[in-house]
């Protein structure tokens, strides 16, 4: 269907214009509206999922529209197995964050909801984007939002937190536009075509040598950044800590995704050769993530921060995945962007969800909880089993495909990815029953109010999922295989004409 | 007795400017009449002026004509810079007359003055002779002078005046004798003619030295660092509308003329500038950025910006060609609606009866006036380069010209440099939308002309984000001709 992929893009965005002619005192109408909206762009993408063949590798709801040809420059989207699914974890998770907000957020709830709108068309359109040129418009033009989600509605150290995550992502990321200029002029000097467009310069073989090599480490560190692989990941504890409920969970599950993604779309197809080359390096920066971030979680406080140190560790081992280069590391490296985003969003939810009770994140100051909260904590446990990597629940297909494809490439690095698994079960389980079992240990904990109706709301869809993925993975992975072949088989080819 | 003959005069390549200047002398006449208290309608006629200037620009386009002896060259180069040039004109018009009735100092002149101003602006782009660029440099100039230190009783303002006019006068006198020196080594003052009698020449260091001084002269008006030590104190002592004009129109008229100099005197003896320019750039740029950083006065800041965005501009002169020299003309145009939004905001913000100009009255701004915050934060980060505003394709032009002529290693400090001014444009909305203001912050003082312009200045910075592409094009035609 035509038009389908920009609905689900911009329906948001205007959304949020039309919400801004309602009056700021009206804060329920804001609400309901937002997520009215939202749920209506979960709708639309619905139609994507189903009508998206799994078989073809090509893109699928493309559309190509002028916009300014005498530059290359064209309105053209369109999705393939991988931005498929990131697409509808997007649209997934937006009106679960509009609920969870719900109270959350009385402070300047129209400015909230508009933003939070005009994120969604954002991260969606970066995910759509087939054109270098629309892509690093929306890649950019997110960030305002996020900004001002952190920085306004944020903790105490809000505005360091938000000011560091621009600075941060900023760095990087003008520095891909240099790298896209390069690419656009030696493509156009090349073949005598200037043109922006994704498909028609991943089609292109690059020469390979310094001139690839610099584009790659362009790109690579704009993409670096946002995962964050580490040693690019110090904005990460402040701005997830910082962020409110609703910032932190976009954050981790929708926007670190954009880092995977862009290597996924952009650094493999279009730079082969510097992949391969650089693909070791950054094969044992994601190790040394996967275990540092392992160990950091384990001693934290404050089980925000811990959630936050986790995604360290878990998109290490989405990026460890991606450059194993072969099949299973690859559609495993891509489960788990979705099973991040799921089971990471659904930690930062319930530890929202225990802060608006106690206002503490502070693991001491829980204990018990199992005697007073005890449907709080059996969710609690399957989200935590999840991001653990429970088998059967959905943390696990991803981590085991991601280890068979390793094992194949780099036996001993996945030995040492492997032990964050262990680590994953330390630092989860250690932390659930200091907080859940045991003895009440603060007075304030008997009085606790178990989960209400628009907390189960919010929770078992996303519970849904992670069981789902856990038992039936194909359904999901089925839709991605194809592209994942095809993009091995770009990468090979490309990377091996001489 | 025979009759007198009157030599043919072709008023038309002058009819832009000769609607300003008419515009001028109307206010100055009707500034006489009554009614003597208040001075709207004036602000109305020079209004009319300058718009019915940008009519008859764009009413030009396509027709190229000369006159004067070509001293006088009005090609589609100069009708963009007119454009430019009537549009910054016609949005600190309209951001004046509340802002000077408010601070007490309404008057006639001042429209006078602005629409002198302007005409002198409109000469140097379309200045085909060495004495026409000083002409309007000069008639631009003490304009500007005077109206910098239009608040009598405030000594930042008379400082600024003192200021501008003593460092002006300096550039002046530097470009006047590199006049006198090309003249000597070429025995011309016309451009063309010079071109042709320099050609191979780029090693006679009699028009080399003379060159270099008439740069000295467009490094100080343009503000290129090391010549831009006025522009902080000019920017935060002058009106603040005076200061949103130099910022806008006078740095686009100073760059058409550094343009037009460069391509169209030097293209005999076609020196290789190139390392200069560059190093001007990276210079610029940077100093222009590092320093904004320190500042706590939003008119300082927004001084120090344009430092470094006339940094971001020399590096499109140094790409040159049409996409390069193109890439200026774009980025002046959005440029000057991203500047002028910014300043005009400025205007609309007092705080306990005094202009508001520290970041700190800004605290709150974002939940006491949503929209004017909204405003500004568009307004800088388009000055940021966020796409899709107006900067961002902006920048995206100059880079893009810069990386395709292989300057890359320039791009990237350019790139580099807009990350590093992130931080402070954000500052400002920092405070606008996440800090709570001690005491009572600033507040919006209505302006329905004010809002006009506000709104003129958004609609620009949108549209030439979104779809850049028909401007931009539009630039590249317009230089064209000048680079055969």
């Amino acid at each position: 269907m035509r038009g389908l992929l920009s609905a689900v893009t911009f329906l948001p965005a205007a959304g949020a214009l039309a919400l801004l002619f309602v009056p700021r005192r009206r804060a329920g109408a804001l609400r309901a509206g937002a997520l009215a909206v939202a749920l209506a762009t979960l709708a639309l993408s619905l139609p994507l999922f189903f009508g998206f063949d799994g078989e073809a590798a090509d893109y699928q709801f493309e559309e190509l529209r002028r916009w300014m040809p005498t530059l290359g420059i064209a309105y053209h989207v369109g999705i393939d197995g991988i931005s498929l699914l990131l697409v509808l974890l997007t649209t997934f998770l937006a009106p679960l964050v509009l609920v969870s907000a719900w109270h959350a957020i009385e402070d300047r709830v129209k400015e909230f909801v508009l933003t939070m709108l005009i994120l969604e068309t954002g991260m969606v359109g970066v995910f759509v984007s087939l054109d270098l040129f629309l892509f690093y418009v929306f890649w950019e033009a997110m960030l305002i939002p996020m900004y001002f989600v952190i920085g306004v509605w944020g903790g105490a150290n809000r505005i360091y937190a938000a000011v560091k995550f621009v600075l941060y992502t900023m760095a990087g990321s003008v520095l891909m536009l240099v790298a896209i200029l390069a690419l656009y002029v030696q493509h156009g000097a090349a073949t005598g075509a200037y043109t922006f467009d994704l498909p028609v310069l991943a089609r292109w073989v690059i020469d390979p040598g310094l001139g690839q090599n610099l584009m790659f480490l362009a790109f690579a560190l704009a993409f670096a950044i946002k995962v964050p692989l580490f040693p690019f990941h110090t904005w990460l504890p402040d701005a997830h800590v910082e962020a409110p409920t609703a910032g932190s969970v976009i954050l981790a599950a929708v926007l670190l995704k954009m880092g995977t993604y862009g290597f996924l779309r952009f650094c493999l197809p279009l730079f082969p050769d510097a992949s391969l080359l650089f693909g070791p390096a950054v094969s044992v920066l994601a190790v040394i993530g996967v275990v540092y971030g392992a160990w950091v979680s384990t001693v934290q406080a404050d089980i925000k921060k811990l959630v936050a140190y986790s995604s360290v560790s878990h998109l290490g081992f989405v990026m460890l995945g991606i450059f194993t280069l072969n099949q299973q590391g690859l559609v495993g490296g891509v489960i788990q962007m979705i099973n991040h985003g799921l089971s990471t969003g659904a930690l930062f939810l319930m530890v929202g969800m225990l802060y608006e009770r106690r206002h503490t994140r502070l693991i001491e100051e829980f204990g018990g909880l199992w005697k007073t909260v005890p449907a709080f904590s059996a969710l609690f446990l399957v989200v935590s089993l999840s991001s653990l990597g429970l088998p059967g629940l959905n943390g696990f297909v991803g981590e085991f495909l991601i280890l068979v494809g390793a094992f194949q490439t780099s036996p001993w690095l996945a030995a040492v990815a492997t032990t964050g698994v262990i680590f994953a079960a330390v630092y989860m389980l250690w932390m659930y029953q200091r907080v859940i079992f045991g003895e009440v240990t603060r007075e304030e904990n008997r009085r606790l109010p178990d989960l209400t109706p628009r907390e189960w709301a919010v929770l078992v869809p996303v519970v849904v999922f992670i069981v789902w993925i856990g038992v039936y993975p194909v359904a999901f992975t089925g839709k991605t295989e194809a592209t994942i072949e095809a993009l091995i088989v770009q990468v090979q080819s490309k990377a091996s004409v001489r | 007795m025979p009759p007198l003959a009157v030599p043919p005069v072709a008023l038309g390549p002058l009819l832009p400017t000769l609607v300003v200047l008419a515009a001028a002398g109307l206010v100055l006449l009707l500034d006489l009449l009554p009614p003597r208290e208040s001075k709207a309608h004036l602000a109305a006629v020079a209004l009319a002026g300058v718009v019915g200037a940008l009519l008859a620009a764009v009413w030009r386009w396509g027709r190229p004509g000369r006159a004067f002896h070509d001293m006088v060259v009005l090609d589609d180069f100069a009708l963009y810079v007119h454009v430019v040039v009537c549009y910054a004109a016609a949005l600190v018009l309209l951001l004046s007359t509340d802002y000077l009735r408010r601070a007490g100092s309404e008057s006639g002149e001042y429209y006078a003055l602005v629409l002198f101003a302007t005409a002198g602006m409109m000469m140097l782009a379309s200045a085909g002779d060495l004495i026409v660029v000083f002409l309007g440099l000069e008639l631009m100039s003490l304009s500007l002078y005077v109206l910098a230190g239009l608040f009598k009783r405030e000594l930042a303002s008379g400082e600024a005046s003192m200021k501008y006019f003593l460092l002006g006068a300096f550039a002046s006198s530097f470009m006047l004798y590199g006049i006198a020196l090309v003249y000597g080594a070429t025995g011309a003052t016309n451009l063309d003619r010079i071109a042709a009698a320099s050609a191979g020449r780029a090693h006679d260091p009699l028009f080399m030295l003379g060159l270099g001084l008439l740069l000295v002269g467009f490094g100080f008006k343009i503000s290129a660092v090391p010549f831009h030590m006025w522009v902080p104190d000019v920017y935060q002592g002058a009106p603040t509308t005076i200061a949103a004009l130099i910022a806008t129109g006078s740095k686009a008229a100073a760059f058409a003329a550094l343009i037009r100099v460069l391509v169209v005197a030097m293209r005999g003896a076609q020196p290789d500038w190139t390392v200069l320019f560059w190093a001007l750039a990276a210079v610029t740029m940077t100093v222009g950025n590092v320093v904004a950083i320190a500042q706590s006065n939003v008119k300082r800041m927004l001084a120090y910006s344009s430092v470094a965005h006339a940094g971001y501009m020399l590096v499109g002169l140094v790409a040159g060609g049409a996409p390069g020299t193109g890439a200026v003309l774009f980025y002046l145009l959005a440029y000057t609606f991203t500047t002028a939004g910014a300043f005009g905001v400025l205007t609309l913000c007092r705080r306990a009866g005094e202009e508001a100009v520290e970041v700190d009255d800004y605290a709150g701004l974002g939940a006491r006036h949503p929209a004017l915050a909204a405003a500004l934060a568009l307004f800088l980060l388009s000055l940021i380069g966020i796409p899709p505003l107006a900067g961002f394709a902006g920048k995206f032009y100059l880079f893009g010209a810069a990386v395709r002529t292989g300057y890359v290693g320039l791009a990237v400090i350019g790139v580099l440099n807009s990350a590093l001014a992130a931080y402070y444009y954000l500052r400002v909305v920092v405070y606008m939308y996440m800090r709570e203001p001690e005491g009572a912050g600033a507040v919006w003082a209505p302006s329905f002309a004010g809002g006009l312009a506000l709104a003129i200045a958004l609609v620009g910075v949108v549209l030439l984000g979104v779809i850049p592409a028909p401007f931009a094009d539009l630039a590249q035609a317009a230089v064209a001709p000048l680079l055969r």
